[in-house]
């Protein structure tokens, strides 16, 4: 592999189909030494849904599955909004003066009553899609009589561009721009996941984004509490790869129970200037996840300052619980209890043109993954 | 949604940047790295750098991928 005078963070160097075969063997010989010491398979979450793409996209599922199990996480954040918060949303569509502006994943999320905001656009609604949060300031500055309400849904990668957005129409002075606080925050869902056993994880394959803006001092908790393995990982087939043999090799060795893969971007402090700004604008409160309900201290809402910003709370939205799609397997996905394939809906009524849950929605939901990329077991 | 790209940093104007993603560029804010200059890689995530890339890192970890499995068979 030559790495003088390129771009060392090209895609392709990345994915070098000897390096990954060769680590595969490596996977595959400790995971039968796992199996030799504990008579089972070793199980692996990857907790970030860009992750649960990425897995699917390079058929890496395929190369290891037989010796790994490879679970989903909760971490796509439209697929872990619960379907009251998606009610929430949706009621915005109600009052004439607002605009709602929203990342293109939340389009076609199912309300209770059937309908989504793609729905509510084709009837006539004002829905935007916007790349950056940033985009907002604009549409309010253009649209001078409507309230703009941005659908905050995100974790903590996407929490702090939401909080510069909001910091910035502070400083300029925009009083049109609201965000429905929705931010679900990633180390509160893992002590869930440990503390309820639901789900048989040996192993984490942590966020790599997340963990760029928290930095690795964040997750000190699973190692000296929990003392699970875990790796935090970048996004390119070898990334993943080498973080499962990594923690493979905790498995086995049980000397260290933690490290970094994604060395090129992950800093043990995190991003401090985007964590001041996230504690500068919001302050940690519980948050409701789907399938799980309220698990505390596992979100943000806005702090006293920036409170005018909440849309929720500008138009009176308060929240009630609703139940899941009928049928659906969505919310046990999420907790690595079910695999879409277990889903009687999968592929058949639900599919990603007119899914039932929302992880067939998302580009991120491990149903769209597995769907996209004919994922079978 | 945690998706964030690899760009360069080819213009820097106070707190935006135009960057480059191997052939397209945009314009993003710098408001969450404040501390990146002209010629430096970075993440991009919702139209924000959110991270210096560390060259010396990537290195590393690409040298230690052949080291660690160059006997594999």
């Amino acid at each position: 592999m030559k790495t003088k005078n390129k771009n060392l963070f090209s895609p392709s160097l990345w994915s070098d189909k000897d390096i990954a075969i060769k680590i595969s063997k490596e996977i595959k010989n400790k995971a039968e030494m796992f199996f030799k010491k504990t008579g089972k398979k070793p199980s692996m979450m990857e907790v970030c849904g860009t992750h649960t793409m990425a897995i699917a996209r390079s058929g890496i599922r395929q190369l290891i599955g037989d010796y790994v199990n490879l679970i989903s996480g909760p971490g796509c954040p439209v697929c872990v909004t619960s379907q009251g918060d998606i009610d929430r949303i949706i009621e915005f569509s109600k009052f004439n003066d607002v605009i709602i502006a929203t990342f293109g994943d939340m389009m076609k999320v199912k309300g209770s009553e059937g309908y989504d905001l793609n729905d509510i656009r084709i009837k006539g609604g004002d829905v935007r899609i916007v790349y950056s949060p940033m985009d907002c300031l604009e549409l309010a500055r253009e649209n001078r009589g409507k309230n703009i309400v941005f659908v905050g849904v995100g974790f903590e990668t996407t929490a702090p561009t939401i909080a510069a957005a909001v910091k910035k129409a502070y400083e300029d002075k925009i009083n049109n721009f609201f965000v429905a606080p929705l931010f679900k925050l990633v180390p509160p869902a893992l002590r869930f996941l440990l503390d309820s056993k639901i789900s048989k994880i040996d192993g984490f394959i942590l966020p790599g984004h997340v963990s760029v803006i928290i930095g690795s001092r964040a997750y000190d908790f699973l190692k000296e509490e929990y003392k699970i393995p875990s790796v935090i990982a970048g996004f390119e087939p070898l990334d993943i790869l080498r973080a499962a043999d990594m923690i493979l090799s905790y498995l086995i060795e049980g000397k260290e129970v933690f490290g970094v893969e994604y060395e090129r971007a992950v800093k043990s402090e995190g991003n401090r200037v985007a964590l001041d700004i996230m504690n500068e604008v919001f302050k940690v409160s519980d948050a409701y996840w789907r399938a799980i309900g309220v698990i505390k201290k596992s979100g943000y809402s806005f702090s006293d300052k920036f409170e005018k910003f909440d849309a929720f709370k500008k138009y009176g939205i308060s929240y009630r619980e609703k139940a899941e799609p009928k049928g659906c397997l969505c919310g046990k996905i999420l907790l690595g209890l079910s695999k879409p394939s277990d889903c009687p809906l999968f592929g058949k009524k639900c599919v990603p043109e007119d899914a039932i849950g929302p992880c067939m929605v998302s580009s991120e939901g491990a149903c769209a993954a597995w769907y996209k990329y004919g994922v079978k077991k | 949604m945690c998706l964030s790209v690899p760009a360069k940093i080819m213009k820097l104007e106070k707190d935006k940047a135009l960057v480059d993603f191997g052939g397209s560029q945009r314009e993003v804010s710098m408001m969450l790295l404040p501390e990146a200059k002209i010629g430096d890689y970075v993440l991009v995530h919702a139209g924000f750098a959110i991270q210096l890339l560390e060259e010396s890192d990537a290195k590393k970890t690409l040298d230690a991928f052949k080291e660690i499995y160059e006997n594999e068979k």
